[in-house]
C-alpha cells in the first residue's frame, strides 16, 4: 500500500512539474524511455545476479557462515548480553549477521527472525536487544554488495569492486554509530 | 587489492565446498537459477519504478527537490543530486535501485555523484520494511527507539558514503 502512494506521488508531482515548467513533451517522451531503461537495467544486472546467487549458495555450503559466526562470537556477547544465558539465539544471531555479511539475504531473514522471536516477551514492547537486532540489519555491514558492483559492471565501469574499501567504511561507522545511538537512547528512555 | 577480493572469495568457497565433498557445480547452478527467478520478480517493479524515476526527472521535479535540499545536504557534505535516493532508500529497495542506477547511468559510475550512490546503496539497507519484518514477526507494537536509532545510522551511513569517496577518489 505504501508503494502505491509513493509511485502515485512521484507520477502526480512529475505531471504537475511538467505542467508548471511547460515540461510536457519530455514528460511524454520519458514514460516509454523509462520503462525501457527498468528493462535494460534488469537485463544488465542478469549475468551478475545469477552468479552472485550461486556464489552465495556456495558460501552457505561451504560453511563460511558458521565460521564467521565463530569469529565474531566475543563482539556478538558485548551487544546481546541476552546471548550468554541462551545458546540458541546466540547462534540465530551470528547466523543472522553473517548471513547478511555475505550478503545472503534469503537465509539472513528467517533467522533474524527467528533471533526476535526468542527475545520477545509477549508484551508487544521491543526490547533494547531488538533495537540493536534492527540497527544492526538496517546498517548493512555487506561483503561485496553484488547488486551495486553489476549496475557499475553494466555502465562500462572498468573496476566495478573499487568502491568496496568506500563501502566498508561506511557500513561500519553506520552500524558502530547506530549501535551507540541506540543505547544511548536506551539508557535516556529507559522506564523502570 | 581489492582486485583480488573477489577471485579469493569465489576459490575460498569452491575449495571448501570441494573438500566437503558437495557438487560444487550443481549448487552454482541451483543458486544461478533462484537469482533469475529473484530477478523475473522484481523486473515489474523496476520497469514501474524507473519509469516513475524519468518522468520526476523530465519534469524538472527531480531539479527542484535538489535544489530545494541542497543547503541541508551542502551542510552535511553530501551531493544534492542525490537528494531522491537518499529520501526514498529507508522506504523502498527496488525504488532505491531504480534512482541511483538512474544516477550512475547520468552522471556515469565513475563519477563522484555515480560513486556516491554507488557507496549509498551497497551500504545501507530498507529500514523500514525491515523493521516491518521483525517486528511484525513478533507483534511489536512499540517500537520505542527502534526507528530513530535506525534512521540516524542510514544518516550516518550516506554521510560516509560522501566522505569516503571524496577521501577515496
Amino acid at each position: 500500500m505504501v508503494m502505491s502512494w509513493i509511485w502515485s506521488g512521484i507520477v502526480l508531482l512529475s505531471l504537475f512539474c511538467a505542467v508548471l515548467t511547460g515540461n510536457g513533451s519530455a514528460l511524454a517522451a520519458a514514460v516509454p524511455q523509462g520503462a525501457q531503461a527498468g528493462v535494460t537495467l534488469a537485463l544488465s544486472m542478469a549475468g551478475s545476479i545469477c552468479l552472485w546467487t550461486g556464489i552465495g549458495r556456495l558460501m552457505e555450503h561451504a560453511g563460511m557462515t558458521a565460521a564467521l559466526a565463530r569469529l565474531l562470537s566475543p563482539l556478538l556477547r558485548r551487544v546481546f548480553p541476552g546471548t550468554k544465558r541462551d545458546p540458541v539465539l546466540a547462534r540465530e544471531l551470528s547466523g543472522n549477521i553473517c548471513a547478511n555479511f555475505l550478503g545472503l539475504g534469503n537465509a539472513a531473514t528467517p533467522m533474524g527472525i527467528r533471533a526476535v522471536q526468542r527475545m520477545s516477551r509477549s508484551d508487544g514492547i521491543a526490547t533494547d536487544e531488538m533495537c540493536r537486532l534492527i540497527v544492526l540489519n538496517t546498517a548493512s555491514i555487506q561483503l561485496i554488495p553484488a547488486n551495486v558492483a553489476a549496475v557499475r559492471a553494466s555502465l562500462g565501469c572498468a573496476a566495478p569492486f573499487d568502491i568496496l574499501p568506500a563501502v566498508w567504511v561506511t557500513s561500519v561507522c553506520s552500524a558502530g554509530l547506530g549501535v551507540a545511538a541506540a543505547w544511548l537512547l536506551g539508557k535516556a528512555l529507559r522506564h523502570d | 587489492m581489492t582486485d583480488y577480493i573477489v577471485p579469493l572469495l569465489i576459490l575460498a568457497a569452491v575449495l571448501l565446498t570441494l573438500h566437503r565433498k558437495e557438487n560444487t557445480y550443481d549448487i552454482l547452478l541451483q543458486g544461478g537459477a533462484e537469482g533469475l527467478k529473484l530477478l523475473g520478480s522484481i523486473l515489474p517493479a523496476l520497469v514501474l519504478l524507473l519509469c516513475a524515476v524519468h518522468m520526476l526527472r523530465a519534469s524538472g521535479a527531480m531539479e527542484l527537490l535538489s535544489s530545494l535540499l541542497a543547503p541541508a545536504f551542502r551542510f552535511l557534505g553530501i551531493p544534492p543530486e542525490t537528494a531522491m535516493l537518499v529520501l526514498i532508500r529507508p522506504i523502498s529497495g527496488s525504488a532505491a535501485l531504480a534512482v541511483g542506477a538512474d544516477l550512475m547511468a547520468q552522471f556515469g559510475p565513475d563519477s563522484l555523484v555515480g560513486r556516491t550512490a554507488a557507496v549509498m546503496l551497497g551500504s545501507t539497507e530498507t529500514t523500514f520494511y525491515t523493521i516491518s519484518v521483525y517486528f511484525g514477526a513478533v507483534g511489536i507494537k512499540k517500537t520505542r527507539y527502534a526507528i530513530p536509532a535506525a534512521l540516524f545510522a542510514d544518516l550516518v551511513g550516506f554521510c560516509m558514503a560522501s566522505w569516503t569517496v571524496r577521501w577515496m577518489f
